[in-house]
């Protein structure tokens, strides 16, 4: 087969297909159309301001090198101003956690960033290993996602800043609305798909800039720029929810590539129908004048996304807790088949008397309140936030210290 | 006794997690048969793919790299010569001594 040229230089060979237009481009153009893009969405919702301190949520993995590797890139091109640290989570978990942290900082060396690793167990007083020793693998993903949401807001709050950037990409983004369509989960339908989460009175914002970035774009720029990633599973078994919806997602892109834009887009204008919720899009379509925030605590319970789906683990207990949860909003609901049923003869039925949702009526997709944890003090749409409840029953079972 | 197939070196390397399943290698150098068996046709891509999971994938899950039905598992991205594989042919792209094939999972988070 001959080589085709680059659509974009035509003059050096094509390297790269890209998944949503089918481009055939070389390295060069391809890197430059890849930082162009992420540009166009910075800009376009505006996510940062000059001088702006922010801290890049680096696990050592592909997609945050690549944002740290793009905004440092970007940063000095177009001269954002911005103060770019790196801030990384010691969940604990030795032979994988350990390892992956000294990719991170190798890369606070290669992008000359200061690095702050903070730890579940100077934070908790648990590392992942003694989680997993006490309660089993199955479920752990959720303690492990709780701890990083919370860890991350007060690693950013210990170095004064006020602006988190993670790597998540398009087909991240596109997993989870599949799976809060799924489970029905309007209210996180809505956060998941914003670009900035958090609003004024969050001590911590964050924001996604990788949000309309192909996976497939993501490893191979990482891999044409020759970047150094860890991408080793997590030891500890991957949600088996998020690995089907995963797998459907790629199965979706084999099919039809532009599949992924379509369903993350498809997913802002769903979320755009959820009362009480503002969820943003690429900024171009309005050019408001700020980014659209929504109030977002516990997006992304439920572990860090890496997957391959082996074991049922904590998106189902999750899950299993909304539906007790939606149970219970069901005795609100009116049954229109049981109005239309006739008691059967001789069957003194007492009917009773339906009860009717009134405007008062608490409604499962209406906007959470934010406010502050009783025992914490962090951010939380509950008296007491996740991470203290989830941290109150692991001190309760924790092994007595043997002697 | 059958005379040994021709065969020619293929580098082979597992990229994004993919080498836990070969031995924990990244790199390999694949003595590949010029020629596929079943029907004599020249070795291409696709064969590679059979040839490393017949030989060389020592893993019990291997739906990690090939689906049931022998093609490689949606999520791994197979580079030839550091090209796309989308642009060689995919698996019909036909193999030649010294190629260099890269085969890289998106699916590893961190």
């Amino acid at each position: 087969m001959a080589p085709s040229l680059c659509a974009i230089c035509k003059t050096e060979r094509a390297y790269i297909k890209r998944p949503k237009n089918h481009a055939k481009l070389c390295r060069e153009c391809f890197i430059r159309v890849f930082e162009d893009e992420i540009h166009h969405t910075i800009t376009s919702s505006k996510l940062f301001y000059p001088g702006e301190k922010v801290a890049i949520g680096a696990s050592g993995g592909k997609d945050s090198t690549v944002l740290a590797s793009v905004l440092k890139t970007l940063n000095e091109r177009h001269g954002y101003g911005l103060d770019l640290v790196l801030l990384s989570i010691d969940e604990g978990i030795t032979g994988y956690r350990d390892d992956s942290l000294q990719t991170v900082k190798n890369n606070a060396v290669q992008y000359g960033m200061p690095l702050t690793i903070v730890g579940y167990k100077e934070l908790y007083d648990w590392t992942m290993d003694e989680v997993v020793q006490t309660i089993g693998k199955k479920g752990n993903c959720t303690y492990c996602g709780v701890f990083r949401r919370q860890a991350l807001d007060r690693g950013a709050k210990m170095l004064g800043i006020k602006h988190v950037v993670t790597g998540h990409n398009a087909d991240d983004v596109a997993e989870t609305v599949m799976m809060n369509l799924l489970r029905a989960d309007l209210s996180r339908l809505s956060r998941s798909t914003s670009i900035v989460t958090g609003d004024n009175r969050s001590e911590v914002k964050r924001s996604k800039p990788l949000k309309y970035a192909y996976e497939k774009e993501i490893v191979l720029y990482a891999f044409h720029k020759k970047l150094e990633y860890f991408s080793t599973e997590c030891i500890y078994s991957p949600e088996a929810f998020r690995g089907s919806a995963r797998g459907l997602i790629k199965q979706l892109e084999k099919v039809r590539p532009s599949a992924i834009l379509d369903i993350v887009r498809s997913g802002e204008d769903m979320a755009r129908l959820v009362p009480g919720e503002s969820p943003s899009s690429c900024g171009c379509k309005g050019q408001k004048a700020q980014a659209p925030v929504a109030a977002a605590v516990e997006e992304g319970i439920g572990g860090c996304g890496s997957t391959n789906g082996r074991t049922p683990g904590g998106e189902m207990a999750a899950l299993d807790k909304q539906l007790r949860e939606n149970e219970e909003y069901a005795e609100l609901e009116v049954d229109v088949t049981k109005t239309i049923l006739k008691p059967k003869q001789g069957e003194k039925e007492t009917q009773k008397e339906l009860p009717i949702r009134t405007a008062s009526a608490p409604s499962k997709g209406g906007r959470q309140v934010l406010g502050q944890c009783k025992r914490c003090g962090y951010m939380s749409s509950q008296e007491i936030c996740q991470a203290c409840t989830l941290l109150e029953g692991l001190n309760k079972n924790r092994p007595q210290i043997q002697i | 006794m059958a005379p040994e197939p021709e065969t020619m070196p293929i580098s082979v390397d597992f990229l994004g997690g993919l080498d836990t399943l070969f031995s924990n290698k990244t790199s390999h150098t694949i003595s590949l048969p010029l020629l596929n068996p079943s029907d004599s046709s020249p070795a291409n891509v696709g064969f590679l793919i059979s040839y490393l999971v017949k030989h060389h994938l020592k893993h019990p899950r291997t739906e990690f790299f090939v689906q049931g039905d022998g093609h490689l598992t949606p999520g791994i991205l197979v580079l030839i010569n550091e090209a796309d594989w989308e642009l060689e042919g995919e698996e019909e792209c036909e193999l030649k001594a010294g190629d260099k094939v890269v085969f890289v999972s998106t699916m590893h988070g961190g």
